[in-house]
Formats: C-alpha cells, structure tokens, sequence
C-alpha cells in the first residue's frame, strides 16, 4: 500500500510489530498516509481504520481499541456480524475464499494479505489499479499477477455496511 | 529513482552504491536483512562482492576489518548482543587506523531478551575510537553510509565509522527513499584511501606490545585528534552531497526551528521525527521552542551545541539510554561541552524510550511542557534533573 500510494504522489509509511510470534501468531503492523513527509514513528493509538485479516481475532483481541468514532474496519470475513454495534462503516470481503480460489496458500496457509489489499483501497479511496501496479511490481512475475488479481477481486466483492 | 524501502534495504543500498567489495555476515535481530539484502544483490550479480559467512559477531568484524586491511571496502553490520560481542574488534579496527564501515541496527540489551530499539549498544561503543552517527529516516540511512565511506577514508580521518538506524522504527519500516544514481556516487566517493595495505609478502607489525608506552598514548592522542579533525570533513562532506543530491543534514547537527527559540529539545535517531511534530506543534501552542538533532555522537558537537544553547533559558535533553549510577549520555555529553564552553543554562534529562517503549510527539509534548511549566513557575527541577518516562504519561524521578 506504501508502494500504492507513493505511486500516485502520496506519501506513505509501514512498519510492523511483532515479537517472537512465528506464521499463524496474531500479529500487528501500521501504515500512514498522507500529502507530506511523515515524520512520527509512534505506533498508531487512534487510527481512521483497522484491517482484520483473520474474524476470529474479534474474540480474542480488542482490534478495535482506540478506533475513531466513525472510522472503517475492513475485514476478512464472510460477513459482517461480530464486529460490534459502534459508530463504525464496516467493509467486508472473503478474502479467504478469493485465496483460495486462486491457490494462494502456503504450508496449508490461505494468504489473504494481498486480496485484503483491494478491499482497503476501496475503503480510503486509493484506485484499485496503484495498488494492482504496486503488487504486481513488488512480487514480479506470475506471482504478482495472481496476487494483483487477488487484491482486484476484493475491491469487487467487498461489501460496505453504515450503522 | 525513488523506492519504498526499509531503513535495513537502504542501508544495503548505501553498501552497494559505495561499491563495498567485501561484506561479511551474521545474523541478529533487527539487522538480519541488511545482510541478506546484499547477498540477493550479490547473488544477482548486480554487485561485484564477496560475501563472506562467519560463525559469530566478533568474526564478523574481524573480517570485515581484514578485508580492510588487504584495501578493500569492506562492510558489516549488527545490533544489540552481536555489537557487544564485537566489541574487542572495534578496539582493534580503530586503533589499527582502517577505514571501514558497519552499520548498526539499535536494539535494547538483555536480560530479558528484547528486540526493541533504545540506543544502550550504539552509546556502549563512545570509547573505541569510531565515528558514530544516528539517523532519523530511511533516506538519512542510505545517504550516511555512503558518506561515512567518504568521511572514513579521509586521511585527516582514517577512522572506522558506523551508521546508526533505530531498529524496527527505522530498521523495518517502509517509506519511500530516493536512491542515487551510481555515477552520482562514483563522483562523490573517490578511490578508496587508506594509511597501509596489508600484502603478502610486505610484513608489517601492528598492535604489538610497546616498548615505549607514550607511543601508546601517543596512538590514542592522535584518534583523539583525528576524531576533532574529522569535524571539518564531515561538515564538508555534507555540503558536497548537498551540491549532488540536494539533501543537507547539517554535518554534526541539525538545527529546527531554533531562531529566536526561547528552550531547546536535544535528541538522536528515529524519534527526532516525533520531537519535529512536537516543535511544530508546541509552536502553535505558543512556545518558543527549537530542536537540535545530534547526528555525530562521535565526533562530539560541543561547539555547535554550546553555540546554540547560549541563548537558551532551558534545555531538554532525551537520552534513548542510560548509564546506570550516573545520567544518560546524551545529556552527559550535552553538559561537559555546554560547560567547557561557559554556557550555563538549566538542562533537564529524560530517559525515555528504553526497552523500546513507544514514544511519540504527544510523549514529547507532555514532557517538554512539564519542565517548561516548572521552570518559568520557578519549580525546576521538578523533581529531579533526571527523570524516567515508563510510557503512558507515567513519570519517576
């Protein structure tokens, strides 16, 4: 998404946290975006969205802690239940399924990471094709034209409910 | 040609264009993918090195520095427990008087085992004899290694130097970074020089028990002196990368928004980018304040900073380390040069963002304004010069 965004002159930044968790661990990571260079390295304490690649992280985590009111989750999931009643606009999208479908898997893995990518630049309005140049020229070759059909197939499926 | 990358690939990248030919490699975390990065460009062929594996930090540095001595350009980097393994060698490169370059990744220093940044191994190392910088974005990552190639290879320098980048928030953070052409590089970073060449064939004995001791102290006089002479380099080869590329860091120190500053922020790495916003925004709230970001722990700026802080009504050090009975070093620093210099001025000292806790402007803000407060309402120190931040608005003396 960095990528994405640089490419049609944004600034960008993402950085991700984690410790000594290993594939399947729950893990976290942060992206801004912005018109200017971004100076702060904090991690995001109040973000305009949350990206959920995993529903099952809603009962055991607070994934939403600290999410502005009104802001957007964009999530991995069949549909929208489980995500609570606050004052959010919620985008949901099968990204499992899409991975699946397209046999993105590894070590028994879906890898919803790219496809999951779509459904968040419908939500903060990056066009979908930056975001299919930028996976395509990241991972290159066959690969990258999978993984970009991926992230389209989310921007065309996902689905956007206002409480 | 502008990319988004870690600070750990534009390091690599730094390595590249400076067309390093030995690099010799050991894993830790966060450095890791420095090393691995420049096995993929050698790999690729896209570099012409040799990479050379080795079994532990200390032969890491011993390798690369070996390579040095045979008159290559030669890079390694590390962090945390690897950089105090090393530690003997960095004695041993910087005594020898061989350029070389390393990069390192800070991370906290065990126990417990932590992988987040704070600069308690990069301080560890202010005795050895190496220049040491720390940068504050990915760009200055890229930018600084090439020019510590440059600087290191100088003979008014002929020192080792490192590059600092905090780990994680500069290490793995993605941003987009303007990689130079290489025949911009080529143009700024001349043939390599250094003081001797180790041959087969031509013997020379370094390092050897003396039979006179001042020409012991005599050989740390004149790092000593070198390391004062290498001010001037650096400064002027910040102006020639400015006339290149277009990007000056001010040498030694960066100053923001210190015209007409009333107080003062002083701090190294990654977080200067948190304290900028806070300057920015403390400004607005009607503060008069300004930032002097160090980028030469080693070389020291006491004349820079002395020189700012003349004017200044108080002053607000953020040290990322500690040194346990005593201050953290940064503000230690801060004040030995600020009295050499006759400057007197309240300076207060932070210890903040150890073990890698999150700080961020508004962290910044909140302090900054505490020892404002307390100094115009005549509480200061309020309650002691040092004082700790655990994170969370959480405060001890």
């Amino acid at each position: 998404m960095v990528l994405a965004a640089y490419n049609i002159g944004l600034w960008a930044q993402a950085f991700p946290f984690f410790g000594a968790e290993r594939r399947g661990a729950p893990v976290t990571a942060f992206a801004r975006i912005g018109k200017v260079r971004i100076r702060t390295r904090s991690m995001i304490r109040n973000p305009d969205v949350v990206v959920i690649l995993d529903p099952q992280l809603l009962k055991s985590t607070d994934v939403l802690k600290g999410l502005k009111n009104g802001g957007k989750i964009v999530i991995n999931s069949p549909s929208a239940t489980g995500t609570g009643l606050g004052n959010y606009i919620i985008y949901y999208v099968d990204a499992t399924k899409i991975a699946l479908d397209l046999n993105l898997v590894l070590a028994g893995w879906p890898l919803v990471n790219t496809a999951i990518l779509g459904a968040l630049a419908k939500a903060i309005n990056i066009p979908i094709g930056a975001v299919e140049d930028a996976v395509t020229a990241y991972l290159g070759g066959r690969g990258g034209d999978v993984n970009a059909l991926a992230a389209r197939k989310a921007y065309n499926e996902v689905r956007v409910i206002e409480h | 040609m502008i990319k988004p990358l870690t600070g750990n690939y534009a390091a690599a990248w730094g390595a590249r264009l400076a067309r390093v030919g030995v690099v010799s490699a050991y894993p830790i975390t966060p450095q890791t993918t420095i090393v691995e990065k420049l096995a993929e460009f050698i790999e690729r062929g896209e570099m012409d090195a040799r990479i050379i594996r080795v079994e532990s930090e200390h032969s890491a540095l011993s390798a690369a520095w070996g390579a040095a001595l045979g008159g290559v350009r030669a890079f390694t980097a590390t962090a945390s427990h690897g950089l105090l393994y090393m530690h003997e060698m960095l004695w041993w490169a910087a005594g020898s008087r061989i350029p070389l370059v390393m990069a390192v990744v800070t991370r906290t220093i065990g126990p417990p085992w932590n992988i987040w940044t704070d600069h308690s191994d990069i301080m560890g190392q202010r005795d050895t004899g190496w220049l040491i910088m720390m940068s504050e974005h990915n760009q200055e990552v890229l930018d600084s290694i090439i020019q510590m190639f440059k600087i290191s290879e100088d003979p008014k320098v002929f020192l080792p130097g490192i590059v600092g980048l905090d780990g994680f928030i500069l290490s793995h953070t993605t941003e987009p970074v303007d990689i130079p052409d290489q025949d911009v590089v080529d143009r700024f970073l001349p043939e390599r020089r250094q003081p001797y060449i180790l041959k087969p064939g031509d013997p020379l004995i370094m390092g050897n028990i003396p039979s006179d001791l001042r020409d012991n102290v005599k050989m740390r006089w004149d790092i000593h002196r070198s390391q004062e002479r290498a001010k001037g380099v650096i400064r002027d080869v910040d102006r020639e990368w400015a006339k290149l590329t277009g990007r000056s860091y001010g040498g030694l120190v960066e100053r923001y928004r210190c015209d007409n500053a009333k107080y003062h922020i002083i701090g190294m790495g990654a977080w200067v980018g948190d304290m900028k916003e806070a300057v920015d925004i403390l400004r607005d709230m009607g503060y008069g304040i300004g930032l002097v970001k160090v980028r030469y722990v080693r070389p020291f700026p006491g004349e820079e900073i002395a020189e700012t802080l003349a004017s200044s009504k108080g002053v607000i050090v953020f040290d990322r380390s500690v040194s346990p009975g005593s201050a953290g070093p940064l503000y230690l620093d801060v004040l030995s040069h600020a009295y050499i210099h006759g400057v007197r001025v309240p300076i207060q000292n932070v210890l903040a963002g150890i073990a890698g806790i999150d700080v961020g402007y508004d962290d910044i803000i909140g302090g900054v304004t505490m020892f404002i407060n307390a100094l115009e309402e005549g509480r200061w120190p309020l309650p002691s010069k040092i004082q700790w931040y655990f994170g969370g608005g959480e405060w001890w003396p």
